[in-house]
């Protein structure tokens, strides 16, 4: 009966995982956004829903909730309800390898693949057919080119992805992420070993995990569809790229999806480069947390300091520059370790 | 016992799509019914233990080359909607060329010895497949690279020429 009891186990995993982040990533990310970006604005954010404006979000998806669901008049209309469902489990079972931190003697992951970073970019992948059957079904030509435009973004961003991280898989030499954090415990002052100073190498170790943690953060942003990366969804351009004519719910799962995995790109940063839940003093899970959210609000900051960049600027930065230097690093890192 | 219902199950998933994508005669319905059919056979990968060649399975066939025959739809089908659908005129030859090479599978499955014991895993399956490359099959490695360069560079030519 054990295998039952697996599957049981692995369901109920991911159903606490997914609630979290329903609650953490959709809620309190879209507060944080609006707010963080009000300040960075001199503006304050939503005050009136809730003490400082906290209940805005709930506010927000009980709107969304009571909003009529049209589906275009020529839609395909499987195609048109299947493209925000993939969108949200693909951004949210990137989740399942990212390890949180030692709780009750085990470290708390949902799953801890042995293959973890490849599982976590072949996730990022499958959301590239999301964005395309969605752009495609609405029938719609903003929506077509919106949805070409975005994925082939996505599919240009993953090679520097995947390049970047294979940075600290050399080093580690492990594709599980509770692996790769296993080698950044201890060092100078609890933080020394870090990969992004160098690990448990040498301090010149640093050519190369600086510029791949600055690549990966790059790349992630330019996966998820943010600002300066988001020409497909900029509203003077494209109306609202492949989901102009989702309403209601089905938009708010695109949203969903889109943050959950910019909050899973963070959280792998801090994992990868960052030391994971490993700094001084203070318990594991706190600082993977602080980590995570101190990555967030740099995505966040970002946002409001470039502008948009134009589509084939995007892609040239793509395959001109991050491509070439992602395979540099990769040879450097080589022959560093070797 | 689970072994079993794991298979079967995914057995469904791979075959019930698959079934689908040779029979509809809506083109975009037949891509997408490739990716259910891929995500099963990664779970057939799983199952015997070579997650390497099942992450790698999902990163390839679901994330990029059932995005290249999406967008090869998307592009030549002027754009919205679906006016030409898929009619088969040859089920019959259709039918005998399958039947035939479903005889020869069979014939050849049943008559193969296959070895009773499963041989031992290697400790690291990436490590393994990076070995193996690297060592063993580095010919193989080396050719396949440049037939990817050389597509590579051949879709550019013919991409660059049609401005």
């Amino acid at each position: 009966m054990f295998w039952f009891l697996e599957i049981l186990k692995a369901t109920l995993a991911a159903i606490a995982v997914f609630t979290f982040l329903a609650v953490v990533g959709a809620m309190l990310g879209v507060y944080l956004e609006r707010k963080i970006s009000g300040w960075m604005q001199s503006r304050l954010g939503p005050k009136h829903v809730g003490p400082q404006g906290l209940l805005q979000t709930v506010a927000d998806t009980v709107k969304l909730l009571q909003k009529e669901n049209i589906i275009p008049a020529n839609a395909d209309a499987l195609t048109f309800n299947i493209a925000p469902l993939m969108a949200v489990v693909a951004g949210l079972l990137a989740w399942v390898i990212i390890p949180f931190g030692p709780a009750f003697g085990r470290i708390v992951v949902a799953r801890d693949i042995n293959i973890g970073l490849l599982f976590f970019i072949a996730m990022g992948s499958l959301i590239v057919i999301a964005v395309l059957l969605g752009g495609w079904s609405s029938n719609n030509k903003y929506s077509l080119l919106g949805g070409f435009r975005s994925a082939s973004q996505m599919i240009s961003y993953e090679i520097p992805l995947a390049l970047a991280v294979m940075v600290p898989i050399m080093m580690a030499g492990t594709l599980s992420t509770v692996g790769i954090v296993g080698i950044q415990q201890g060092g100078f002052l609890g933080v020394g070993n870090w990969l992004i100073f160098g690990g448990p190498f040498p301090w010149w170790m640093t050519i190369v995990t600086v510029p791949a943690f600055v690549m990966f953060l790059t790349a992630a942003m330019a996966e998820v569809n943010r600002v300066p990366f988001d020409l497909p969804e900029a509203e003077s351009e494209l109306v609202a790229g492949y989901f102009s004519e989702y309403t209601g719910m089905r938009f708010a799962l695109f949203q969903l999806g889109e943050y959950a995995e910019s909050f899973a790109m963070a959280g792998l940063a801090a994992v990868l480069f960052l030391g994971g839940w490993h700094g001084p003093g203070l318990p594991g899970i706190v600082w993977f947390v602080l980590k995570l959210f101190a990555l967030v609000f740099v995505l966040m900051w970002v946002r409001w300091t470039y502008p948009r960049l134009r589509l084939d600027q995007l892609l040239n930065l793509s395959w001109k520059g991050l491509v070439p230097l992602g395979f540099v690093l990769v040879l450097v890192t080589g022959w560093l370790l070797v | 016992m689970g072994e079993l219902a794991v298979f079967i199950v995914l057995a469904v998933l791979t075959l019930v799509p698959a079934a689908v994508v040779v029979t509809t005669g809506n083109l975009v319905r037949a891509a997408m019914s490739l990716i259910p059919s891929f995500l099963g056979v990664t779970g057939l990968f799983v199952l015997l233990q070579a997650e390497f060649v099942a992450g790698i399975q999902i990163l390839i066939y679901a994330g990029a080359i059932a995005v290249l025959i999406l967008f090869v739809i998307m592009l030549t089908q002027g754009g919205t909607g679906l006016s030409i659908r898929q009619v088969n005129e040859q089920r019959l030859v259709g039918l005998l060329v399958a039947g035939g090479l479903a005889v020869a599978l069979g014939v050849m499955l049943v008559r193969t010895p296959w070895p009773r014991s499963a041989g031992t895993l290697p400790a690291s399956n990436v490590a393994a497949v990076g070995n193996a490359f690297l060592t063993d099959f580095i010919l193989a490695f080396e050719i396949s690279s440049l037939v990817l360069l050389a597509s590579l560079v051949g879709a550019l030519v013919i991409a660059r020429r049609e401005q």
